[in-house]
């Protein structure tokens, strides 16, 4: 399958590869998808709580080249965003932007979700300030 | 050392050299229709095309009146099957095989069930074989035909064809083995497995694309097939359709090289696919072999790679031409049913990378290989949730996924 450049550009130098810290009450951790469907992404982002703009955004995917392209440029995207803004972003802005197929529709998907899941996590956090921050949103351990 | 490298020998080979020569003349000066009986050109074809057969007959030990020239081998297996199944009507309409078999004998099967044959799918244990004492269980008297492969396509693991054989002497019933992968490159001998039918191709033995065989019995027993392509009559009436001279050619000379060379071939390529998995295994932690390694193509390794998704991995080392089991390779989105028959898990089939090795392949294209795909597994690993989380501890079994 033929890439574009700026998937193949994502992949070779990813942008915001790494980890925040999750207990920290201003970062909220999304992670979707499953490794039997063959793409999991985390997602976090950091959040100043005075004026809601996303300052630091980070992620981690087990997936194909365009999960971690998708990714990788949602975190890009993300950074100065309000939290407002950062849901409004589509994954087919995604789509557009990297030029995926449609086979690849779902990528852009799970992390139009991880953005989602990421910044839900950080809004149950603010709401239950004080109470011990759940350690992840999207996926829990069961036992 | 050339780049890229080719170390997908199990899709195709190239055609060797030696082989191509043999073929040129077929293609001009003797360009005859080898069912030309009554003058030269046919004639020279014709010898051309039984020189060949012998060449194929000889390399599983076989009489060339017992092989037929066919497209490739999804024709061959889809004749084995369907030709006996319809000749056999009358004795049963049950049919044996196994659920790592290569989609030419699957689909196959599949279609014989919606024409109202019952068939059964044995399933393969963690190493990839199947179980005699299961397969003696599925035998019935309606039990017309077992089809089990000589040599897995992907894992390259060898099925138990001589027990398999001498089981279905003992019960029978006919033995069919697709023998493309193994044929050429391991002994294989139609007398002493014990088979009926066997499919063969010359694309994955360094001949060309677009010609088969299928081995048919004739004495003890003598196997009959219904004819699946109508027309002139070519090939004992098994296969008719003009005789694709240079290609059989082809055949036939690829046929002889394996035949000459296989000892020392499979000896050298066992040599450098141990030596990869060995710099591979050194390198990395939580990688896993893919069925058994005591049962296998000397030229194979399938390795899956935890936590790395085989696609993202195939693009990493994009100067390597290999497959990779995991769904977004596939055109049907779903990753190898054949590792997933296995039984070790979906995400591993995602993650997993078939090697196969080849006439061409050096010692210096192993190595970069293996370090090549260090880099990029350790990369990607860097980046991977998953190996994040075992590595803070966390029992990736006991998640609840999100799917999606």
């Amino acid at each position: 399958m033929a890439y574009s450049n700026k998937v193949i550009d994502h992949y070779e130098n990813p942008r915001n590869v790494g980890a925040l810290p999750k207990d920290d009450a201003n970062v909220g951790t999304g992670l979707v998808g499953a490794p039997e469907c063959g793409d999991v992404m985390k997602l976090q982002v950091k959040v100043n709580p005075e004026t809601g703009v996303i300052d630091d955004a980070k992620f981690k995917t087990f997936g194909c080249g365009s999960a971690i392209a998708s990714s990788s440029l949602a975190t890009e995207w993300l950074k100065g965003k309000t939290v407002e803004e950062a849901l409004a972003i589509k994954n087919t802005d995604i789509v557009e932007e990297l030029s995926l197929p449609p086979v690849k529709i779902h990528c852009s998907v799970l992390a139009e979700d991880a953005i989602k899941a990421a910044i839900a996590d950080y809004r149950k956090k603010r709401e239950s300030e004080g109470a011990e921050a759940p350690a992840l949103a999207g996926a829990q351990p069961t036992a | 050392m050339k780049l890229p490298i080719y170390m997908d020998y199990h899709a195709t080979t190239p055609v060797d050299p030696r082989v191509v020569e043999a073929m040129l003349p077929y293609f001009t000066d003797k360009f005859g229709n080898a069912a030309s009986r009554n003058h030269e050109f046919g004639w020279v074809a014709e010898e051309a095309v039984e020189t060949a057969r012998k060449q194929v007959a000889e390399l599983i030990g076989a009489s060339p009146k017992e092989i037929i020239f066919t497209s490739g081998a999804t024709e061959s297996n889809n004749l084995a099957i369907k030709g006996a199944v319809e000749m056999y009507r009358e004795k049963g309409n049950h049919v044996i095989t196994c659920v790592t078999e290569h989609k030419a004998v699957i689909d196959t099967c599949k279609r014989l069930e919606k024409q109202g044959c019952r068939v059964t799918y044995l399933p393969v244990a963690k190493d990839g074989r199947i179980d005699l004492d299961e397969l003696r269980d599925a035998i019935t008297d309606k039990t017309v035909l077992i089809s089990i492969m000589a040599a897995n396509n992907e894992i390259g693991v060898l099925q138990p064809i001589a027990e398999v054989g001498a089981l279905a002497k003992e019960k029978g019933v006919l033995l069919h083995t697709d023998a493309v992968q193994a044929a050429g490159k391991v002994p294989f001998n139609v007398a002493e497995q014990k088979v009926d039918l066997v499919s063969l191709s010359a694309h994955k033995m360094y001949g060309p694309k677009g010609v088969g065989a299928l081995y048919v019995r004739r004495r003890n027993p003598r196997v009959l097939l219904s004819e699946q392509v109508n027309g002139g009559g070519h090939e004992r009436g098994m296969r008719s359709g003009t005789l694709n001279v240079p290609g059989i050619v082809g055949f036939g000379a690829a046929a002889a090289l394996c035949r000459a060379e296989m000892a020392t071939e499979s000896e050298r390529l066992r040599g450098l696919r141990d030596r990869l998995n060995e710099v591979l295994h050194r390198n990395l932690d939580e990688i896993f072999i893919n069925g058994s390694m005591e049962h296998r193509l000397p030229h194979n390794l399938n390795i899956s790679f935890a936590y790395v998704e085989g696609e993202s991995l195939l693009m990493g080392i994009n100067d390597v031409a290999v497959s990779s089991g995991s769904a977004c390779t596939s055109a049907s989105l779903e990753p190898s049913y054949v590792l997933k028959a296995l039984g070790a898990g979906d995400d591993l089939a995602h993650s997993s990378i078939r090697f196969g090795l080849g006439r061409w392949t050096t010692e210096a294209e192993v190595e970069y290989v293996a370090e090549k795909l260090t880099s990029v597994v350790r990369r990607l690993r860097e980046m991977s949730p998953l190996y994040e989380m075992v590595k803070e501890g966390v029992d990736l079994s006991k998640m609840q996924w999100v799917t999606h």
